[in-house]
């Protein structure tokens, strides 16, 4: 029989072999994305802060575990102290200590929070339609309107068994036939709704997910920095059925000036006409009755 | 009988083996498989027949090995507070379970009725999905649920039918504690007789329940399908009245068993939990007038 | 029913004969052995669930689809779930109550012995409904564990399967739960206080509470989904006047309580295997009392934190942000006080110490995780990624899992009179150990750099981190048939002990012989012995 001791040197070699791939990897792997928009930044640092407090309070009370766990041993001689049974004065403290940390956590974090739920000034609106597997957009103001799909090399590739090697598709499953469109330094509000069972829109570099709810609507913004104009991937983040893995999301940011040619493209091509352009008001204001989309769920 | 051996039950008893509680879960699965062989429509209703039957041979011979235990004395006073406690967390599981629809109702009311009607946050609810929809209760819904082609309803008043069924109910309330207070001060034929009338108040809300349920079904355009209005007003309803009838079934059980001189005044546990059982249904028909019919 | 007749409170006296044969099991009334079915049954569900995990680690192990179709995925996903919490953790749970709460507080056995044969004889039932799923048309459920309509109005036959085995393990849950309840509060020993009970029995009271209260609420949830799939009405539809998200508040309101309903009795066991094997009494008992008090009482109020992302109001995503952050509070003071009960103790190092060794650092990992999710701006982030499934596998896994791992290894020589090969044991627990991190750790980077949950294939840059997962998950559930193999041979036979299987051991069972008597204390213990058990 081998040795306890050889035991454990055997295991923790084995455990040290699986964690090697942390090494080789880059921190920006490991972690959340830092994002193109103030928001997505903010929750990055927000996350950051409280990664690292939790990781402060982990090592904290590990070493008292695990000093405990090397000094008291019985085989070291270790003698119990069999009076010590309580302490309010210790309770207290681990009481309010943790009280002071969580105050100073939720304060960043219900800012932060403000900050997302606070709409005001927006200047172009997109409604998101989620369907079973798809999205659609429509450009409230332009009257643009079009379906985004799974682009067709991932979706030849993710046949059961194709044969296809994912890595050889660029973009694997993080691609689609039409992306979104969008501006820089533009505040875009998402109007997100679905049309069969609950999606959500979630592009990490953007900071947020939100769910698409049928027959409910929903909003979340997004300003892209003027500085980041670039092509951002996401994925459906709610179980929406058989293929939930294979609705992506893809926004393309423009620059103001390129944008504003696509727009004038789309509406130059063949559109149908812009039938939900005047429902469109601002949170401000409070919607009209006599807006024009029909129920959307039935 | 009864009282003679109680003394010798000095231990706590525990049964050796049984064979009633297998032949319940067994029952409940034939049942369950029966309800879902026809909701999946592989097979007609009566599939769940032989489920139900084997379900109330359980409970019958259930219910007699312990009534014949406790005529022998074999229960003692820990079994007796044992079965107590067992009653009252039962009812307190049941008054969750409507703690649920009652959840959905409020819900309803106060949350998701008046977002699709565009209050609170979700003026684009209303805007975009269901313009010409308004806030208001009773309601089938931005799409006019329900049964008629013009998707409109009518509902049951409060101050009619509903009104006469909460005195019934308070009333047999009452009759069940005379019969109570009958029981603990030895008067058998009070207690016979105001328990008969509990069973009676009881069969007789059912009933009413039924003609109203009727009448929703055939001329008010009330129905299960009737939007949200219909889908609360059901199934708060429904369940009750279904707890109703359990609660008047067990009623009537024990007055079988008062009229064959079960129970003593200073023993009589079935009786308290039947009663305590009855009180609850009460308790929830108050919950279910003031919130569903009334306001 | 022959011998129930056959025995009438007179002769109660030729207590020791066992009843023989099938019938000893079908028609049991023995708190034993309707404990040895339970842990039996959950032990079978965590190898058809853990199965399950495998197909899906499996799948997982490179991008593009190599084994099952995408729907087949999402029911091994729904499967794997609801299998692992009704079938393994809950059922362990009460399994392990039935053994030990009635040894625990000197009682003869638990208080409403047929009805505990009824809540333990409609699981096997339920779970057949559950797993038929699997061969019916249309495909088992596949709309996730959590059941969220509309989706899961568009399975197919599996449907009311799903709907009546959710029942069916409610109502085996409620009379489990009232049966601990009328136990611990009625058949306790005189000089059994509610204040020097064992933790274990403890906080098994308090989760048998949250059992009674939340279980009936699943079910109106569920029966609320059959109607509106089979009988027309729209609870969950907007069309109606009603709110998918509705379904979402009831779930949660179920849901949340439900995890601590799988975590309240790891923290009764970890409770009793500490201080047994530091030889010092715990520390802080009524502190641990009420920590755990508090625990139930905050999982009331913070289920919409797993609904950040549907559009609540302000006001409600800050309520429930802070409601969630407050029970790291009394789950802190749990964890100081496991570890001042290590300090200045005198340690040993045997299976059952090694499991709430690992559960002290990795549920106390999950903790945190935990806590990051309820913040809610950066929760927008992890919400319905990996970091969900690393988080909440870290408190299911090396937590709840472990734990029951702990309390097995350290009551089966009481149960079978018989030391288990301890060097099997250990190893046993440092594959699962390592295996466990492996496996769920690397979790927390996919879910950080993007990954959803309940994808059966992923883009390409997530390809590193599933394969080390992968290769975890098939090292630790290899390891776990050692578990079953290690019991097995102990209750064939082993190296006998006394009754106090362990030196540091406090309690009524200890006092017990082992193997324990088939009827636990037909004498309610004497003082001295509950003194020289208690635990302060
Ligand atoms: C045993 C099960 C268990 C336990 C114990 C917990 C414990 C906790 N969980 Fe977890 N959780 C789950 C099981 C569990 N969870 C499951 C199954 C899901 C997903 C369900 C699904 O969607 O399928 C989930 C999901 C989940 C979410 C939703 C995530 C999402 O979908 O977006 C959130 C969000 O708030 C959350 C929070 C917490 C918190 C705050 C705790 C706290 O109780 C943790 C408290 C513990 C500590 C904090 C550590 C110890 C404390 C100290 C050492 C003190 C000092 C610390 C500080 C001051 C920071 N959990
Ligand atoms: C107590 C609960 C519990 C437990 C113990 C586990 C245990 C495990 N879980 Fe899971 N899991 C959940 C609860 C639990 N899980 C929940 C609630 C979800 C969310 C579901 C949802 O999204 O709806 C989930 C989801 C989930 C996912 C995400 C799926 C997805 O989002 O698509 C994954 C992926 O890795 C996973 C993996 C595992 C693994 C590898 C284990 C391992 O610990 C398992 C260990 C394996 C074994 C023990 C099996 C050993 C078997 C053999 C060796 C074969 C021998 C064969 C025979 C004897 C016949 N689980
Ligand atoms: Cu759409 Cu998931
Ligand atoms: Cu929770």
């Amino acid at each position: 029989m081998l040795s306890a001791r050889k035991i454990q040197v055997i295991l923790a070699a084995l455990f040290a072999a699986g964690l090697a791939p942390l090494a080789s990897a880059a921190w920006g792997d490991l972690n959340m994305p830092v994002g193109v928009t103030e928001l997505s930044r903010e929750i990055y640092y927000l996350h950051q802060l409280i990664l690292w407090v939790c990781v402060v309070i982990a090592i904290a009370v590990f070493s008292v575990m695990i000093y405990s766990i090397v000094k008291f041993r019985k085989s070291q001689g270790a003698v119990p102290d069999t009076k010590m049974l309580h302490s309010t004065r210790v309770e207290i403290v681990w009481t309010v200590v943790p009280v002071l940390i969580l105050v100073a956590m939720a304060i960043p974090a219900a800012r932060g929070l403000m900050n997302i739920e606070d709409s005001r000034n927006v200047e172009m609106n997109v409604k998101v339609t989620g369907y079973q597997w798809k999205w659609q957009y429509e450009y409230m103001e332009s009257g643009v309107s079009f379906f985004s799909n799974l682009d067709s090399a991932s979706n030849a590739a993710r046949q059961l068994q194709s044969g296809v090697d994912p890595n050889s598709v660029p973009n694997y499953l993080l691609s689609v036939d039409r992306p979104l469109v969008i501006p820089v330094g533009t505040k875009v509000r998402l109007l997100l709704t679905a049309q069969d069972v609950i999606h959500s829109w979630w592009v990490p570099d953007f900071g947020m997910k939100k769910d698409a709810i049928p027959g409910f609507m929903n909003e979340m913004w997004i300003r892209v920095d003027e500085d980041k104009p670039g092509v951002y991937r996401g994925q459906c983040a709610e179980l929406c059925g058989r293929d939930h893995g294979f609705m992506p999301i893809v926004v393309e940011v423009k620059s103001k000036a390129d944008f504003a040619t696509w727009l004038a493209a789309q509406q130059a091509a063949d559109q149908p006409p812009a039938e939900i352009a005047p429902a469109i008001v601002d949170a401000e204001q409070v919607a009209t009755p006599n807006s024009v989309t029909t129920p959307t769920a039935g | 009988m009864a009282q003679a051996h109680a003394a010798a039950a000095d231990k706590y008893y525990i049964p050796h083996s049984s064979p009633w509680p297998i032949i319940g879960s067994a029952s409940l699965f034939v049942l369950m498989f029966g309800v879902i062989a026809y909701l999946n429509e592989w097979l007609p209703l009566w599939v769940m027949l032989p489920g139900f039957a084997l379900l109330i041979f359980m409970f019958v011979g259930w219910f007699s090995t312990v009534i014949g235990e406790s005529q022998k004395g074999m229960y003692n006073l820990s079994v007796d507070r044992s079965f107590r406690m067992g009653m009252i967390w039962f009812i307190f599981s049941e008054v969750m379970f409507f703690a649920a629809f009652f959840g959905a109702l409020f819900y309803a009311r106060s949350l998701a009725v008046p977002w699709l009607g565009g209050e609170g946050t979700k003026i684009f609810t209303h805007a975009l999905n269901w313009p010409s929809f308004e806030n208001a209760w009773p309601t089938n819904g931005p799409a006019n649920v329900g049964p008629r082609a013009d998707g409109s309803f009518e509902i049951i008043p409060a101050f009619g039918l509903p009104a006469i069924n909460t005195l019934i109910l308070l009333t047999s309330g009452v009759t069940v504690t005379i019969a109570h207070h009958a029981l603990r001060a030895g008067h058998r034929v009070m207690l016979n007789t105001f328990l008969f009338l509990t069973v009676a108040l009881g069969f007789l809300f059912v009933y009413l329940q039924g003609v109203e349920y009727h009448h929703a079904y055939t001329e008010l355009g009330l129905k299960l399908s009737t939007g949200i209005y219909g889908s609360t007003f059901f199934m708060l309803t429904g369940f009750h009245g279904f707890h109703v009838t359990l609660g008047a079934i067990m009623l009537l059980v024990i007055w079988f068993r008062t009229m064959r001189g079960h129970m003593t005044p200073e023993r009589h546990f079935a009786f308290e939990a039947t009663a305590w059982y009855w009180h609850f249904v009460d308790v929830v028909w108050l919950g279910l007038f003031i919130f569903v019919y009334w306001v | 029913m022959a011998t129930t007749q056959a025995h009438t409170a007179a002769d109660h006296d030729h207590h020791d004969h066992k009843p023989h044969g099938i019938g000893r099991w079908l028609y049991a009334t023995n708190h034993k052995d309707i404990g040895t079915m339970y842990l039996v049954f959950a032990c079978i569900m965590f190898f058809v669930g853990g199965t399950m995990a495998l197909i899906i680690r499996a799948e997982l192990f490179q991008p593009g689809l190599q084994f099952v179709d995408p729907a087949f995925f999402n029911s091994m996903t729904t499967m794997h779930a609801l299998v692992m919490i009704f079938g393994a953790v809950m059922p362990a749970w009460t399994g392990l109550a039935n053994w030990m709460i009635p040894m625990q507080v000197g009682a003869p056995d638990m208080a409403l012995p047929r009805l505990n044969n009824f809540s333990f004889w409609i699981l096997p039932f339920a779970f057949t409904l559950l797993l038929a799923t699997l061969f019916v048309p249309g495909g088992a459920p596949a709309g996730g564990w959590t059941m969220y309509p509309p989706l899961v109005l568009q399975t197919g036959d599996a449907f009311p399967f799903l709907i009546f085995a959710i029942h069916l393990m409610g109502a085996s849950s409620i009379l489990g739960a009232i049966n601990v309840v009328v136990t611990v509060m009625n058949m306790r020993a005189p000089g059994v206080g509610l204040l020097n009970m064992p933790l274990f029995v403890w906080t098994w009271l308090i989760t048998a509470y949250l059992l009674i209260a939340t279980m009936p609420v699943l079910a109106g949830a569920v029966t609320m989904l059959l109607t509106d799939h089979f009988f027309g009405t729209t609870f969950f539809a907007a069309s109606g006047g009603g709110d998918p998200v509705m379904f979402q508040h009831i779930f949660w309101f179920f849901g949340h309580p439900e995890v601590y309903i799988l975590i309240l009795p790891a923290f009764g066991i970890i409770s009793e295997i500490i201080p047994a094997f530091s030889r010092k009494p715990l520390f802080g008992y009524g502190a641990m009392v009420y920590a755990s008090a508090s625990i139930a009482f905050l999982s009331f109020i913070v289920w919409a934190h797993h609904m950040f992302t549907v559009g609540m109001p302000l006001a409600g995503q800050l309520f429930f942000m802070l409601s969630t952050m407050l029970i790291a509070i009394p789950t802190g003071v749990k964890v100081f006080n496991w570890t001042a009960t290590m300090w200045r103790g005198s340690l040993t190092f045997e299976a059952p110490m090694l499991f709430a060794l690992s559960f002290l650092f990795l549920f106390t990992i999950g903790g945190f995780s935990g806590l990051m999710l309820a913040i809610v701006p950066a929760d927008f982030q992890y919400q319905d990624s990996y970091f969900v499934v690393a988080h909440f596998h870290y408190v299911l896994v090396p937590g709840a899992v472990f734990a029951i791992m702990a309390a097995v290894y350290f009551w089966l020589p009481k149960w079978t009179g018989n030391m288990y090969n301890t060097a099997l044991a250990k190893w046993h627990f440092w594959l699962s150990t390592i295996g466990v991190n492996i496996l769920f750790f690397p979790q927390h980077f996919l879910g950080l750099a993007g990954m959803p949950r309940r994808i059966p294939d992923y883009a390409t840059q997530f390809t590193d981190w599933n394969m080390v997962s992968s290769v975890g998950a098939f090292i630790f559930g290899f390891s776990q048939l050692m578990f079953p193999y290690i019991i097995w041979k102990c209750v064939k036979g082993g190296e006998k002990i006394g009754n106090r299987a362990w030196e540091g051991a406090r309690g009524l069972e200890w006092e017990l012989p082992s193997p324990a008597p088939y009827h636990s204390w037909e004498e309610a213990p004497s003082r001295e012995l509950i003194a020289r058990g208690a635990q302060h």
